[in-house]
């Protein structure tokens, strides 16, 4: 694989992997329904690297939970790679990384890489091979024969990212992976998603409460509004495709995370109710 | 390791050791007379006169506790695997199994006996079965459905098979609650054991046996049979605590490392 092969904002033309169209969710509790999720139209293409952000209460959770089978929408529909999302999930279209690293206790950090194999029936020597290489990827093979409890909570995500690898699924879906590391592990976390994207050129959706994650990581970044939650602005972050230290000190750069700031603090303008979500946006700036 | 494991164990055997010697020699300073508390030396005596009796209840006793035992812990083990497995198992046994577990054992004893005669070990081994399942019960449901929501999308995102999800993950996600049931069965199977034989058995069975050397005004011999079951009681604690170590060693060293 070359470097400059790089998926980037360019894949416009590749096959669509996630079409959404008029997708809707609600929530019966007891009592009330939530409106979580209206009227989503959003097609993501093979290779892409889509980030949704937006206040607590947007659904961006909720659609990345849609988009994996998790739940179901109560309207529209949603195609997988042309299919709808169970038969997506049985196909094991889908690899998933969770906020929390949900590591086996019982199992070593290479068998816990093995454990979707093992469940999809590879053979034990085709499973070896591919945890030590992905060990590699995610430099902790100095780590296999550990435990989980025995690394720190960034080497444990990225055992999870690893084990998400494991039987190249041709779609991540990644729900707040680095919302519990702290900032300069999550620095360190975005150059190694970054990189293990470049070479892996698996499509990835990434939620994120974090603007300038959002805007390092992808290549585009889909802004998400609340009460009911909606897709507001869809952001091109045309950067160039090898990013570094230096990207997060480019001007663009800068640029593009205003433009997301700026969408979000729009759209958020028209909330009556602020509290958490406002706590989160103040959040997501201290970040920047 | 072993080095280890006596330092481990240091401190309760000092404790232990201290408490005998203070038992003997407060008894025998304050005159306290032998039938209200003997003296630890005394029991001891007994221990070694009387041992070829006692050793006979040891093992006919200790075959009701470990026969009921392994009853008691298999039938909960299933009845578990069932009841959280299948909403109908649930509703099915939930209500059977709180019942047993309310059967006053005092009362139960003695329609046992009825049943099987009181040479058997079959009244006893009802008994501790009875006694020991409920909690094994209730701890292999806590294991199997305690489980994280977070590890259940994962392995249905694999597409996991409802049996796979068993071995993967709520199987061993089960097993330290298990355990845990199965080291209080084992103290509880002896005492059901020897509870039981206080409403009939042979008489060298431990509860027999202390119910008439108690009759006869003979309390060191008494003693020493409960000295015996007390034994007994601990021993097939520390042989669950060994199977444990063994099964899943990831749960000592975890906990080691807390």
């Amino acid at each position: 694989m070359t470097s400059d092969q790089t998926p980037g904002p360019a894949a416009g033309d590749a096959a669509p992997v996630v079409e959404a169209t008029g997708v809707g969710k609600v929530f019966a509790t007891s009592g009330a329904s939530v409106n979580a999720l209206e009227g989503v139209d959003l097609t993501i293409r093979g290779g892409e690297f889509v980030s949704l952000i937006g206040p607590s209460g947007c659904g961006k959770s909720t659609l990345l939970r849609l988009i994996g089978d998790l739940t179901a929408p109560t309207t529209g529909t949603i195609l997988i790679n042309g299919k709808p999302p169970a038969r997506a999930r049985q196909d094991r279209d889908y690899g998933m990384v969770f906020q929390a690293p949900v590591l086996m206790d019982w199992r070593t950090i290479a068998k816990n890489i093995e454990l979707p194999l093992e469940i999809m029936g590879f053979p034990a020597d085709e499973r070896t091979r591919r945890s030590t290489d992905l060990l590699r990827l995610v430099e902790l093979d100095a780590f296999a024969e550990r435990h989980p409890w025995e690394l720190s909570g960034g080497m444990q995500q990225r055992a999870a990212i690893a084990r998400a690898l494991s039987f190249d699924p041709k779609l991540l879906l990644m729900d707040e992976p680095f919302g519990a590391l702290d900032e300069m592990t999550r620095e360190r976390m975005n150059a190694e998603l970054m990189s293990i994207w470049r070479r892996t050129g698996t499509t990835i959706v990434f939620v994120t409460h974090s603007i300038p994650e959002a805007v390092f990581l992808s290549t585009r970044v889909v802004v998400m509004s609340a009460r009911p939650g909606r897709i507001a602005q869809v952001i091109v972050i045309d950067l160039p495709a090898e990013r570094s230290v230096e990207t997060r000190e480019s001007e663009r750069y800068f640029e593009l995370v205003t433009r997301v700031r700026e969408a979000l603090r729009q759209h958020e303008s028209t909330d009556e109710v602020i509290g958490t979500s406002d706590a989160e946006r103040v959040r997501g700036e201290g970040l920047a | 390791m072993s080095r280890s494991a006596a330092r481990d164990w240091a401190p309760a055997i000092i404790v232990f050791v201290v408490v005998l010697i203070a038992w003997e020699v407060s008894l025998l300073t304050l005159g306290v007379q032998s039938f209200l508390i003997p003296r630890p030396s005394v029991i001891a005596g007994s221990l070694v006169t009387e041992w070829p009796t006692l050793i006979k209840g040891v093992l006919f006793t200790g075959a009701e506790a470990v026969g009921g035992l392994i009853v008691g812990v298999a039938l909960g083990t299933v009845c578990g695997l069932a009841t959280s497995r299948w909403a109908s198992a649930r509703e099915l046994l939930l209500p059977v199994a709180i019942g047993a577990s309310a059967i006053p054992i005092i009362a139960f004893a003695p329609i046992t006996l009825n049943w099987f005669g009181p040479e058997s070990l079959l009244p006893r081994m009802t008994i501790v079965a009875v006694m020991v399942f409920f909690p094994v019960m209730v701890n292999t449901i806590r294991g199997l459905t305690n489980v994280e929501p977070a590890a259940l999308e994962l392995l249905s995102s694999y597409a996991a098979s409802e049996s796979q999800t068993l071995v993967k993950l709520r199987g061993p996600n089960a097993l330290p609650y298990w355990f845990t049931a199965l080291r209080i069965a084992t103290t509880l199977s002896v005492i059901g054991a020897v509870v039981g034989e206080f409403f009939g058995g042979p008489l060298y069975s431990l509860g027999i046996y202390i119910t008439l050397e108690t009759g006869h005004s003979r309390y060191p011999t008494a003693w020493a049979a409960i000295v015996l079951a007390c034994a007994m009681g601990i021993g097939l604690y520390l042989v669950a605590v060994a199977l444990e170590r063994l099964v899943i060693p990831w749960q000592a060293a975890r906990e080691m490392a807390r």
